[in-house]
C-alpha cells in the first residue's frame, strides 16, 4: 500500500444504458475518514455511478483502486468484502426481524448448526454502544422510526467492518435534531477513519458535514473542491451549467383569449408524497411544466388529477364542465389522459401485442355486436404507428420486443386514440434516446395545435424550460413557484426546487 | 440525413428478422404439438391393439373429459387473471346435492323442471364465485387463501343439506339425456354424439369466443399482464376479477348438474380432488400461472391429453396407483417442456 493511496480510487467510470450515456468517463476519489459529497440533478449520475461501487451494476469500463489496490466489484459481496456499505434512501431492512436480526443478517454468528444469539447481541450491542447508540434491540425493523431505521443501518454497515459508508440522501426524511445526532455520529465514526460518500440535495447541510464535494453532471464529475472553496451559489451553477440546447421546437403562442381546459383548484391527495392545496390552470394550446426533485410530488398531483390515486379534496373542471374523479376509468370519460413514468409497470401490457395495447383504453369503440372488431383495430393502430413513426414489424409484435422509444410510442398511440383533451405527460422522454425524444416533442407540439392542454413533468431541467410556457416548481407536493417562459432560468427553478435561499 | 437513412435500413433488417423469427417460433409452438400428438395417438392406439381409435372408445374418452373439461375453461379465467380458484371440486358436490333437491322440490318436470334447475345451478355458481372475488378485490386477500376457504365451507354445505348420504334425483327426463343420451345414434353406424359433450362443446366455444373475442376477454388478459396498467387505462379491474370467478363458479355447477344427471343423484363426496384435476388441465393447456396468457382451446387440449391418458391406462390395464404416477409424471413433463421451449423462444 503506498501511504498517499486514497481508501477508494474510480478512474475513468463509463456506464451505457440503452439510449443514453449515464457515466462518461467519471473519475472520483475519497480518502480515509472523509466526507466526501456527491451532487447533481436528477439524472446526473450520482445514484448509477454508487450502484457501480457497491457492485450492484457493472461498469462498462474503468478502474476502481481501493488502498491503491485494482480490484473487481463484480457483486454487492465483494463490495462488503472490500470494506464498501452502502445505505439506500429506501432502507433494505427485513420489517419483521428485529434490529439485533438485521444487524447481523447474513453474517450471523454461529455455534455448530444453530445461531449464536448471544454472540449476535453482544456484538450488536458492542457496535451500538462505542457510538453511545440506544436502539431498542428486540423491536422488529417495522416499527421502527425512520431515523432509528438509519442506525440500524449504520450498525450493519459496522459489524461488516465497513470503512467506506455511502448514504443516499441520509437527512430527507429526518428531523432536525435527528440531523443533529446523524451528523455527530458522523463526525465521531470519521474519528475512527470511517469514510462516507454523501448523497444529498439539501445543499446548505454539505458546509456542516462535507470535507470535499464533487459535482456531476450529464454522467461527467464536472468539478471537486474542498467545502471551503465552494459555495453554495457555484454549487448550483456547476449542477445546471448546461446551456438550453435548441432542440426543442419552437411551441405556438397561447392566444389572449385561449379558453381554460384544465382547472385544478385546491386538490390534495394521500399517496406517496402528499399533494397539499394544489390550484393551477392550463389553457388551450397551453404546456404548463411541473418542476422539482425526484420525490417532490410531482407524479402524485398529476396522478391525483388522472384519478390514479384518488383526491381527497379540491375540484377538476375539464372544459368548465366538473369531474368527479373517482377512477381512471372517470377521468379518461372526461377526456383526461394521464402518460405514466414507468411505461414498463404502468403504460404497457408487456406481453400483448402492439394493437392490444393501442386500443386498450378505447375498446369499446372498437366493439361491433358482442365481438371486438380486429380489422378496425388493425386499422386504427397502422394508423398510429404511421403517425408516430413507431418502429415495429407489424401490429401484431409483443411490445416486450420494442426499444424503449417505440414502447413510449405505443404508449402515446393508445391515449391519441380517444379523444382527450388533457394529457398529463409524466418524465415523456425519460431513458429514450434523441431522436425520439425530438419526435415525442414535436407530437407535443401538434396536440397544442389541436387545442389540447397539456402539463409535463420533467426532471430534464432544459426539457421542462424548453417544452413549457409556464413552469410551476414543486417541493413537499405543494406548488412553491411559478414562472412565466421568458422569466424561468435554471437556477431560480433549482433554487426554489431544492427550497435554497441561495440564487 | 445519411445517418437517418442508414437507421432506417437496419431497422428495416431488424423488422425482417423479427418477421422471420415470429414465423419460426410459431413453427415451433405449434408444429412440436402437431406432431408430437399425432406420433403420441398412433402409439397409444398400437398400445391399446388398436382399440383406442375405435368410434366407441373417443366417444367414451369424450364424454369422460366434459366434467374436467367445462370446470377447467372456467378455471382458466381465473388463472390468466394470476389467481387460483379451489373451490370447484366442493361446489360440484354442493350443486350437485343441492340441484338434486331443488329439482326433487319443483311441482313440475320435463323440460321446465331442467331449466329451473340448470338456473338455479348457475346462481350457486356465481354466487360462490362473487364471495370468492369480494375479499380478493377489497382486501387484496390471496385468492388461494380466499378460494381454499370457500372449499371447505361448500364442502360442508354439501353434507349439510345432503345429511351425509346421496339425494335421489327423481325427475328424469331431459336429465337422463343429458346423463347419458346421444345425439343421432346409430348414423353412419357410429354411436352418435352423447349430450353431455354436445354441452362441453358449447360451452368451450362460447367460453372460447367471451375469452378471444370480446372485450371482456381482452380486459381478463391484460388485468393478469399488468394489473396496474390496465386500471390506468380505465378497465375496472375489480369487476373484471369478479366475473372470472363468477364463471369459474358456473362452470363448476354446470359440472356438477352433469354428474348429477349422469349417475341420477347427488353425493356429498362427489368431486374431490377435482379442482387441482382442472388446474392441471390449464396448466398442460398453456396458460400461465403467472396470469396474462392462456386460451380455452389450449386448456380442451389439457383436458383431452389427461383423458386420454387415463384411457389408455385403462385400455392397458394399468393399475390405479400407477395411473396416478405416470399421471403426475405427465403433468410435470409438460411443463417442464413447456418451460423449455419458452427459453429456447427467448434465447432466439
Amino acid at each position: 500500500m503506498t501511504p498517499s493511496a486514497p481508501l477508494l480510487q474510480m478512474r475513468d467510470i463509463v456506464k451505457t444504458f440503452p439510449g443514453v450515456r449515464a457515466l462518461d468517463g467519471v473519475t472520483f476519489d475519497v480518502d480515509c475518514g472523509e466526507v466526501h459529497a456527491l451532487v447533481g440533478e436528477n439524472g446526473a449520475g450520482k445514484s448509477t455511478l454508487m450502484k457501480i461501487l457497491s457492485g450492484a451494476q457493472p461498469a462498462d469500463s474503468g478502474e476502481i483502486d481501493v488502498d491503491g489496490k485494482r480490484v473487481l466489484i463484480d457483486g454487492p459481496r465483494a463490495a462488503e468484502q472490500l470494506g464498501i456499505g452502502m445505505i439506500y434512501q429506501e432502507f433494505n431492512l427485513v420489517p419483521d426481524l428485529g434490529v439485533i436480526e438485521n444487524i447481523v443478517l447474513g453474517v450471523e454468528p454461529r455455534r455448530g448448526a444453530f445461531l449464536d444469539r448471544g454472540a449476535a447481541a453482544s456484538e450488536a450491542a458492542k457496535v451500538l454502544g462505542e457510538l453511545g447508540i440506544a436502539l431498542p434491540l428486540d423491536r422488529p425493523a417495522r416499527r421502527l422510526s425512520v431515523a432509528e431505521q438509519q442506525l440500524t443501518e449504520i450498525a450493519k454497515c459496522l459489524v461488516r467492518k465497513a470503512r467506506l459508508i455511502v448514504m443516499d440522501e441520509p437527512t430527507a426524511a429526518l428531523t432536525e435534531r435527528e440531523i443533529d445526532a446523524l451528523f455527530a455520529l458522523i463526525a465521531t465514526l470519521k474519528a475512527q477513519n470511517v469514510a462516507f460518500v454523501y448523497i444529498s440535495h439539501r445543499l446548505e447541510e454539505l458546509p456542516r458535514i462535507a470535507d470535499r464535494v464533487t459535482v456531476l453532471r450529464d454522467g461527467k464529475a464536472i468539478d471537486t473542491r474542498p467545502i471551503a472553496q465552494m459555495p453554495q451559489a457555484d454549487v448550483i451553477r456547476l449542477m445546471v451549467g448546461r446551456e438550453l440546447e435548441n432542440h426543442f421546437p419552437d411551441l405556438p403562442e397561447v392566444g389572449a383569449d385561449a379558453p381554460v381546459v384544465l382547472d385544478v383548484r385546491g386538490i390534495s391527495a394521500a399517496s406517496g408524497v402528499r399533494v397539499s392545496d394544489v390550484s393551477f390552470q392550463v389553457h388551450a394550446g397551453e404546456i404548463v411544466g411541473l418542476a422539482g426533485l425526484v420525490g417532490a410530488g410531482r407524479t402524485e398531483i398529476v396522478r391525483a388529477i388522472a384519478g390514479a390515486d384518488v383526491p381527497t379534496e379540491g375540484e377538476i373542471r375539464v372544459g368548465g364542465a366538473r369531474v368527479v374523479v373517482r377512477s381512471p376509468r372517470s377521468a379518461i370519460r372526461a377526456g383526461i389522459a394521464l402518460i405514466t413514468e414507468d411505461r414498463k409497470a404502468q403504460g404497457l401490457v408487456l406481453g400483448m401485442t402492439v394493437r392490444e395495447n393501442t386500443t386498450l383504453a378505447h375498446l369499446g369503440a372498437f366493439v361491433r355486436g358482442a365481438f371486438v372488431d380486429r380489422a378496425a383495430e388493425t386499422e386504427a393502430t397502422n394508423a398510429k404507428i404511421a403517425e408516430l413513426r413507431i418502429r415495429t414489424p407489424s401490429a401484431e409484435q409483443t411490445v416486450r420486443n420494442l426499444s424503449g422509444g417505440n414502447q413510449q410510442k405505443v404508449v402515446l398511440g393508445k391515449w391519441l386514440i380517444g379523444r382527450a383533451r388533457v394529457f398529463l405527460f409524466d418524465e415523456p422522454t425519460r431513458g429514450i434516446d434523441v431522436g425520439a425524444k425530438a419526435e415525442v416533442y414535436a407530437l407535443m407540439v401538434e396536440l397544442l395545435r389541436q387545442g389540447a392542454a397539456i402539463v409535463m413533468v420533467s426532471s430534464d431541467l432544459p426539457e421542462v424550460l424548453g417544452m413549457s410556457h409556464r413552469v410551476l416548481v414543486v417541493r413537499g407536493g405543494e406548488i412553491r413557484a411559478e414562472f412565466a417562459r421568458a422569466q424561468a432560468t435554471p437556477a431560480k427553478v433549482i433554487a426554489v426546487a431544492l427550497g435554497s435561499a441561495a440564487a | 440525413m445519411k445517418p437517418d437513412v442508414d437507421v432506417k435500413a437496419v431497422m428495416d433488417a431488424r423488422a425482417g428478422d423479427v418477421a422471420a423469427k415470429k414465423r419460426r417460433n410459431a413453427a415451433v409452438r405449434t408444429g412440436g404439438i402437431a406432431i408430437g400428438f399425432v406420433v403420441l395417438v398412433l402409439a397409444v392406439n398400437a398400445l391399446a391393439h388398436g382399440y383406442f381409435l375405435e368410434p366407441a372408445n373417443i366417444t367414451n374418452v369424450l364424454r369422460q373429459i366434459t366434467v374436467n373439461a367445462i370446470m377447467a375453461a372456467g378455471q382458466t379465467f381465473v388463472i390468466i387473471t394470476a389467481g387460483i380458484d379451489l373451490s370447484v371440486g366442493s361446489l360440484v358436490a354442493l350443486s350437485g346435492v343441492a340441484l338434486a333437491q331443488v329439482s326433487n322440490a319443483l311441482p313440475f318436470g320435463g323440460p321446465a323442471n331442467f331449466v329451473v334447475t340448470l338456473l338455479a345451478g348457475v346462481a350457486i355458481g356465481c354466487a360462490a364465485g362473487w364471495i370468492n372475488a369480494w375479499p380478493v378485490v377489497r382486501l387484496n386477500l390471496p385468492p388461494f387463501i380466499t378460494t381454499l376457504a370457500m372449499m371447505q365451507v361448500a364442502r360442508g354445505l354439501a353434507f349439510t343439506i345432503a345429511h351425509g348420504q346421496p339425494i335421489v334425483l327423481h325427475s328424469s327426463v331431459p336429465f337422463d339425456w343429458l346423463g347419458s343420451g346421444y345425439l343421432l345414434p346409430g348414423l353412419f353406424g357410429l354411436p352418435g354424439i352423447p349430450y353431455a359433450v354436445l354441452v362441453m362443446g358449447v360451452v368451450a366455444i362460447a367460453l372460447a369466443l367471451l375469452l378471444g373475442r370480446t372485450a371482456f376477454g381482452r380486459y381478463v388478459l391484460a388485468v393478469g399482464g399488468n394489473e396496474e396498467a390496465a386500471r390506468l387505462a380505465g378497465i375496472d379491474t375489480g369487476r373484471v376479477k369478479t366475473l372470472v370467478y363468477m364463471i369459474s363458479g358456473s362452470c363448476a355447477a354446470l359440472a356438477g348438474l352433469l354428474l348429477l344427471a349422469r349417475f341420477g343423484s347427488g353425493a356429498p363426496q362427489n368431486g374431490n380432488g377435482y379442482e387441482l384435476q382442472a388446474i392441471a388441465a390449464v396448466v398442460v393447456g398453456g396458460t400461465s400461472l403467472m396470469g396474462g396468457r392462456g386460451t380455452i382451446v389450449g386448456t380442451f387440449l389439457g383436458a383431452l391429453l389427461i383423458g386420454v391418458l387415463y384411457n389408455v391406462m385403462n385400455l392397458t390395464h394399468v393399475d390405479p396407483y400407477t395411473q396416478l404416477i405416470v399421471l403426475g409424471a405427465v403433468i410435470l413433463l409438460a411443463l417442464v417442456l413447456d418451460a423449455l421451449r419458452k427459453r429456447y423462444l427467448a434465447e432466439r
